[in-house]
């Protein structure tokens, strides 16, 4: 279960329990993530992981268990403190998230205007320097809404590297782009851990970007993590469901239910 | 006979959940507005930046409702004229048209069709606005980057309200008075320096007073109900459209609440004097 990479952790869950309403959608999660450490979340959809990702950020409460993150406990912070521990954190969302009545440029300025009290014209420099990283300069002054999907996911990181954050977590970063897009924010993620000492949650369910990135794989089914550990050994892991995900397998063949039915339903009729 | 108490429990125990619904809502009104005032006075977010949202804000609400403002209080001034001269010509007192429409329009019209048009044209879209961005998660985003929407979104758009709806009501005592005063000088006989003095004479300072007040408090109203409309919004942009409407309904039923309060408290008391 140990992570390969050594370092303190900087994000640790126990026993992590969260809810929306009365539904439990994480059943008691463990696991720590360590400094400088960068690791994919791999999941099928509607698994919980962008849920997990939330409480990370603190945007969801968890119902019970402890979550630290750089030492502080989420679910007893304050607002305040969460408030700065969030300006270390870089969060880029599924959709992106970008705030539609402001301008790409003026997206990724917000928080620097706002949070490290630099001039306007410094800003304006540090936002193309993002942008160029991200491979969107020039398009500071494009509204979100003109932007492709794959353009906003790029846009929405570069606004998580505004601050040059500790941690940085990434939402499907290349769902739904095409292979070479996605091959793109593959790269960008590989030149950021070169280039920042950055802690990495990345969450996906694209396989071939998750073994490229990753330092570690937890990988994450209905609410609970069935596996945990760097690239290689997951590969030789012999748990039923990892394996279903690895090799592609889908769901009906194990559970039969399909296929009992249609059977009936033949053999009724004949 | 058992059959009717129990209905009539039954109504009872359903009139009594509506009134807690009520007052919950209200509660929550009073504990988003309080806190968006607390944040405007004693903001962490930098003053200056704060101040251009608040004045981008009240450019769109106010500024911008200037035109159909206008518009629809100087009819409206034209109509309470037309409307007077048709019962005060029998009475022989055409000279008493300029204080009806002055009165009217400072004291209740002019204020209350301000707060009208600008719950069709601002709390309709702060609610459609921060629904949206609820929907989009916009809102979660301003969190992760420790940005509190209170203060980003809620605060300047509760001191663009503040300052833009009174004078906006002031703006349309005048338009409704000139509405007035076209109706007199081409078809009731005044000249217009008459017509104008006419009205001057009947208004007192508190009745343009009482105007501005209550057009305040339609203003913090109108700012709450949208903003709170946009936060409960639910997943998906059918949502949205549901909670602009819920903003429209509630406001117009609470801006015409509080005025029935309002004018019942200034007719007992005699006014703001
Ligand atoms: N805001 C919400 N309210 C209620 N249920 C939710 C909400 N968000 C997600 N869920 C449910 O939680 C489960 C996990 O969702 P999510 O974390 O988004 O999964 P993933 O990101 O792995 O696709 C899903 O079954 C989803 O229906
Ligand atoms: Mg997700």
């Amino acid at each position: 279960m140990d992570a390969a990479v050594v370092g303190t952790p900087i994000i640790s869950a126990r026993d992590l329990r969260v809810r929306y309403g009365e539904r439990e959608i994480l059943h008691g999660l463990r696991f720590d993530i360590l400094h400088g450490e960068t690791v994919v979340i791999l999941g099928g959809s509607g698994s919980g992981k962008s849920t997990l990702l939330r409480t990370m950020v603190g945007l969801e409460k968890s119902h019970s268990g402890e979550l630290r993150v750089k030492g502080v406990d989420m679910g007893k912070a304050s607002e305040r403190t969460k408030a700065e521990l969030r300006l270390k954190m870089g969060l880029s969302f599924q959709g992106g998230a970008l705030l539609g009545s402001l301008s790409v440029g003026e997206n990724i300025a917000l928080p620097l205007l706002e949070h490290s009290g630099l001039a306007p014209s410094t800003v304006e420099v540090m936002v193309r320097i993002k942008l160029e990283q991200v491979g969107l300069s020039g398009f500071e002054d494009f509204s979100p809404s003109a932007l492709s999907g794959g353009m906003k996911k790029r846009a929405a990181f570069a606004r998580a590297l505004a601050m040059d954050p500790e941690i940085l977590f990434f939402d499907e970063p290349s769902a739904g782009l095409d292979p070479i897009m996605a091959a793109g924010i593959d790269n960008l993620i590989l030149n950021l851990k070169k280039a920042y000492t950055v802690t990495m949650v990345i969450v996906t369910h694209e396989l071939a970007s998750a073994f490229l990135v990753a330092d570690r794989i937890m990988v994450v089914d209905k609410g609970d993590i069935i596996a945990d550990g760097p690239p290689d050994l997951l590969r030789q892991s012999d748990h039923p469901r990892v394996r279903q995900f690895l090799d592609r397998v889908p769901d009906s063949e194990s559970g039969d239910d399909e296929v009992d039915h249609l059977r009936m339903y033949t053999e009724g009729v004949r | 006979m058992a059959v009717a108490a129990t209905s009539r429990l039954n109504l009872l125990a359903r009139l009594g959940g509506a009134a807690e619904e009520c007052l919950a809502y209200l509660g929550g009104l009073a504990q988003l507005s309080s806190r968006a005032l607390w944040l405007v006075f004693v903001s962490p977010l930098k003053r200056r930046r704060s101040f251009d949202r608040a004045a981008g804000q009240a450019m769109s609400v106010g500024v911008g409702a200037i035109p159909i403002v206008s518009l629809i209080t100087f009819f409206i001034g034209l109509i309470m004229a037309l409307q007077g001269a048709y019962e005060l010509r029998r009475l022989g007192a055409m000279q008493l048209v300029p204080a009806l429409v002055a009165v009217a329009v400072t004291r209740e019209l002019g204020p209350l069709i301000t707060a009208i048009v600008v719950i069709g044209r601002s709390g309709s879209a702060f609610a459609a606005e921060i629904g949206t961005m609820r929907v989009t998660e916009e809102l979660d985003a301003l969190e992760a980057m420790a940005l509190d929407p209170m203060a980003f979104l809620v605060a300047p758009k509760f001191v663009a309200m503040a300052v833009m709806v009174p004078c906006l009501a002031v703006w349309s005592d005048l338009m409704g008075v000139l509405g007035g005063c076209a109706f007199g000088v081409t078809a009731g006989g005044f000249t217009t320096l008459g017509y104008f003095t006419s009205t001057r004479n009947a208004l007192t300072a508190s009745d343009v007073v009482t105007g501005i007040v209550k057009s305040f408090v339609f203003g913090l109203i109108i700012t709450a109900v949208g903003c709170q409309e946009g936060f409960s919004t639910g997943a998906g942009a059918q949502e949205v459209g549901r909670s602009t409407t819920s903003a429209v309904v509630r406001s117009i039923l609470m801006v015409i609440l509080v005025d029935v309060v309002f004018t019942i408290f200034f007719y007992i008391t005699g006014g703001l004097s």
